[in-house]
């Protein structure tokens, strides 16, 4: 039997949001950025201490650069229009091109208007990633409960749990590791209320995670002037992880420090990355978990425990946060203070969303966020035109903007936040 | 295998959806549960299935009594049930889907999805079932999906195989093909429990038809049984299977729709420059199957849907970009698909529900105070204009059964003078009885001078009811053909086949090989005997 298919006789243009988009940045880096930009060079050093061997420092005159930077992404801009026109989307690597070229432009323009004429590209990536580290491990937490159908806003009290109790077990023990261990399961008992509650209870599940993070923040900072500012000597100089170089690896220019010169925790990253991302995806376990996410019912008429997965997901969830949490007091702060985690939990869940509920989406935006982070750093340090106030929003524009319009329409687990109950 | 249930009882509280229930189904045999909708059909296969518990009674497979403590159990015994919401995770591809529960690994817990697709092939190839086993499911046609089901319940080596009503969301052409398999099942000793409403087809394949009333198994029957004594053991009292209308007397043209388009927020065209005409005293049935566009015409019309270009014209008058409240005012009457979320409120009373949309005029309404004695006196004369079967009309409507639900909400949209009636879907999970009612008081606005629209999935009651049938495939109108169009023809147009091409085929497999209608124990009654 032959089916003759119909096609549709109009045509859908896509959406303009991308040439707008585009057309708005290529317009700023032209005019602001370029013709109303500084004639100074900006100077980018790529070597940093340590290195085994000099790269030549970078310089790129301000204006020049900007307005050639400006033609470029205008081309960009009125190619997209056309496209449009013609029904199709831009090729996602020129919007990649356009995003590197806009970021670039923006750097440029800022450092060469600063009263220091130079920053170091090395730091600003390896500084990025550091910063990225607790954003890395919440956002995994993040994705392993989700994907397994249980929103998880409890991301930042399992970070601000993680911290505390790194910093006071790692204090008294004068042990990093066991810190480290004490920290995971902090998180882990966090997770086991927002479990216990919105699996077993079904109380919801959003209701159930702010209340966590008010919780968590509450008990950390009561315990934190009652106990720890009493005898700080005792409760709150935790002994700090080490930083592991790699010999000879570490020396290479920019990827040595950010691959191979990283706490226990900064590997641990890496693997937990991995881990995960094979788990999910190449694993039984992987299929499990994400079948009872997206269709529950489906999982459990083929005789698959749903409720079980989703617990131990959300508590497994817990334990990456929890370490990833520890990162604030066992690597980058000496001591803890209240609430050191700072909001990190709530872009690490922005990063979940911006990642596409995959692991290694989830990590390159974390990097993402912490670079923007990192970046706020560095240009107050140097003095640059830009109010530091703004300068400081700077990771939550580029966390909005990402959320909200960057990454287009993202489909999460189709059963996320939706309680599992037999009839 | 032989399967036998013994006194099986389910209570949901002091509600009992299955009452003493005993079945024998033997190896190598189709048997088909028959019973209206909520008749306790599908809770019975739940128990069966080890969803449920059984309040009372017994399951034996070959003799040995067995107890679920859920699908697991049922599944590890050799029971495999495709449910009539397919449970497929739609993001999945086939093989992922099959493998599920079931998976190979590798060392370490690595999944092998090489065994799965082999096994996949193998089933394929037997049934001649052309499914590829790394195809996204939610890209698949329902026919196919539901064959990955099927597939799902083999790989688990299933000797019992429970078909919760799979011909629902089929065309006629994937239903015959369905039975064709559920034939090739059986030749290879699989026994078969279907579940079905639809005589046509229980008919057509069952070896014995035991029929379920009220949680109660009524009778056990065989295919012989004419369609009308199979339709009033279903209902438990003699039905009119006819409704014998007289022709239609179409007067002058009333709606007119011209290249109406619809693009939903995702980008696609869900309706795609649909043009047609009603006129005056005639029923226009919407043919197709679900997802083809009927959402989406019907609720253009209404104008809840917003429209991407085209025009609706009744009676000369534009209604596309006038708000809903003025388009129901010049005169549509609209009964929604879903009664129960966009028909009715449900937490209000019957009498409320009666006037939700006459609320604010007179005589039950004037400026901010309605006239509640007129609501009553209303409600007084639909319910028994309608046979809503209530003891009160405070109760809220969810108190009711579909079936006078339905009649609710038809009470409501017939109680105004129309110049346009719209229904969707008017007797989905309705009894046989109120169909049966409500399609006379279809044809009775009919020959009031109203202009009809009928949208309506089930083959049978679109032919019961259209004066000219329109066929929508992928958003388009693929054709309108007369009233009288016969079965195979309008299930190949739904196919998406073209019109003339339809005709053609239909005429040449007439002559060439007898149609599945015409399959076991023919008395060549079907085409006056159909329910539903």
């Amino acid at each position: 039997m032959t089916a003759t298919t119909l096609q549709p006789a109009i045509n859908v243009l896509p959406s303009k949001k991308t040439p707008i988009i585009l057309t708005v940045i290529a317009v700023i880096t032209f005019f602001s950025f370029g013709l109303l930009g500084n004639d100074q060079a900006a100077h980018f050093t790529l070597n940093s201490a340590g290195d085994a061997f000099e790269l030549p420092e970078l310089v790129l005159p301000g204006r020049i650069t900007n307005i050639v930077f400006g033609v470029l992404l205008l081309a960009i801009a009125a190619y997209s229009w056309m496209q449009r026109k013609q029904g199709k989307a831009l090729a996602t690597w020129m919007i990649a091109v356009a995003a590197i070229l806009f970021v670039l432009g923006f750097l440029v323009w800022v450092v060469s208007g600063a009263n220091i004429n130079s920053i170091s590209l090395a730091s600003l990536l390896a500084g990025g990633v550091v910063l990225a580290v607790p954003l890395v491990f919440g956002s995994l937490s993040g994705v392993l409960s989700e994907r397994a159908g249980v929103v998880n806003i409890a991301i930042e009290g399992q970070l601000l749990g993680g911290a505390f109790t790194a910093a006071i077990v790692a204090s008294v023990t004068q042990n990093a590791f066991a810190g480290l261990i004490a920290a995971g399961l902090a998180g882990a008992v966090v997770s086991l209320v927002l479990a216990l509650f919105s699996i077993k209870y079904v109380v919801n599940q959003i209701i159930v995670g702010v209340v966590l993070n008010v919780l968590v923040s509450g008990i950390t900072g009561f315990l934190f002037t009652t106990v720890m500012q009493e005898d700080p000597e005792l409760f709150n100089s935790p002994v700090h992880l080490p930083v592991v170089e790699i010999p000879l690896l570490s020396a290479i220019p920019v990827i040595g420090p950010i691959l191979f010169k990283q706490s226990v925790i900064g590997y641990l990253m890496y693997l937990a990355v991995f881990l995960v991302w094979f788990g999910l995806f190449k694993t039984k376990w992987g299929l499990r978990v994400r079948a009872v996410g997206e269709h529950p019912k489906a999982a459990d008429t083929l005789g698959i425990k749903v409720n079980s997965i989703r617990f131990w997901n959300v508590t497994l969830g817990g334990i990456v946060a929890g370490i990833g949490g520890s990162f604030f007091t066992l690597v980058a702060i000496d001591s803890f203070t209240k609430e050191i985690s700072g909001g990190r939990g709530f872009i690490a869940l922005a990063a979940v969303i911006f990642g596409r509920w995959n692991p290694i989406g989830a990590f390159l935006a974390a990097l993402l966020f912490g670079f923007a982070d990192n970046l706020q750093v560095i240009l107050t340090i140097i003095g640059t035109p830009v109010p530091s106030q703004f300068m400081a929003m700077l990771p939550y524009l580029v966390t909005i903007f990402a959320v909200a319009g960057l990454v287009g329409r993202s489909r999460g687990p189709a059963a996320a936040g939706e309680p599992y109950v037999k009839e | 295998m032989k399967l036998e249930l013994r006194g099986i009882s389910k209570a949901f509280g002091s509600f009992y959806a299955n009452k003493d229930i005993d079945l024998t189904v033997d190896d190598a045999q189709i048997h088909c549960l028959l019973g209206e909708n909520g008749a306790g059909k599908s809770t019975l296969m739940n128990v069966l299935y080890g969803l449920y518990q059984p309040t009372e009674g017994q399951i034996l497979l070959d003799g040995k009594p067995v107890e679920f403590s859920g699908p697991g159990d049922a599944m590890a015994a050799g029971i495999g049930m495709v449910h009539q919401h397919f449970m497929l995770v739609p993001v999945f591809t086939v093989a992922e889907n099959i493998a599920l529960g079931a998976e190979t690994t590798k060392a370490g817990g690595v999944l092998d999805l090489q065994v799965t697709r082999k096994k996949i092939r193998e089933i394929s190839d037997r049934y001649g079932f052309d499914v590829d086993p790394d195809a996204i499911v939610e890209d698949l046609p329902v026919g196919v999906q539901q064959r990955v089901e099927i597939i799902k319940a083999l790989v688990r080596d299933a000797r019992i195989l429970i078909l919760d009503e799979p011909t629902a969301v089929l065309t006629p052409q994937e239903t015959d093909e369905l039975l064709d398999i559920m034939r090739q099942l059986k030749a290879n000793g699989t026994s078969i429990v279907f579940i079905s409403h639809k005589l046509r087809e229980v008919r057509a394949v069952s070896d014995v038809i035991t029929v379920i009333r009220r949680g109660e198994v009524i009778d056990s029957v065989s295919p012989q049984a004419s369609t009308t004594e199979l339709a009033n053991l279903m209902v438990g009292r003699a039905v009119e299977l006819n409704l014998n209308k007289a022709a239609a007397t179409p007067g002058a043209a009333a709606l007119e729709v011209r290249d109406l388009s619809v693009v939903d927020p995702a980008g696609t065209t869900t309706l795609d420059s649909v043009s047609f005409t009603i006129h005056e005293g005639e029923i226009l049935a919407v043919a197709g199957v679900q997802g083809n566009g009927q959402t989406e015409l019907t609720e253009a019309i209404l104008g809840t849907q917003p429209v991407t270009g085209g025009s609706v014209k009744l009676a000369g008058e534009e209604l596309v970009g006038k708000s809903v409240k003025s388009i129901l005012r010049s005169g549509l009457g609209f009964v929604p698909e879903d009664r129960s979320v966009h028909g009715l409120v449900t937490q209000f009373s019957i009498e409320e529900n009666l006037v939700l949309d006459l609320y604010d005029r007179p005589p039950f309404g004037k400026g901010i105070s309605m006239n509640l004695e007129a609501i009553k006196k209303n409600a007084k004369e639909q319910i028994e204009g309608f046979d809503v079967r209530t003891d009160n009309p405070l109760n809220p409507a969810s108190s009711l059964s579909g079936g006078n639900q339905q009649k609710v909400v038809m009470a409501r949209e017939l109680s105004r003078d129309l110049k346009l009636f719209i229904a969707s879907q008017p007797t989905r999970g309705v009894d046989v009885g109120s169909i049966e009612f409500l399609h006379r008081r279809i044809v009775a606005e009919r020959d009031k001078g109203t202009p009809v629209m009928i949208v309506s999935t089930e083959l049978d009651e679109v032919m019961e009811l259209a004066d000219r049938i329109a066929v929508l495939y992928k958003g388009r109108i693929n054709g309108i053909v007369p009233g009288d169009t016969s079965r195979e023809v309008l299930g190949l147009m739904m196919a998406g086949v073209s019109q003339e091409e339809a005709f053609a085929q239909a005429e040449y497999s007439k002559a060439d090989n007898e149609p599945v209608e015409a399959q076991p124990a023919s008395e060549h009654d079907n085409q006056e005997g159909e329910a539903q």
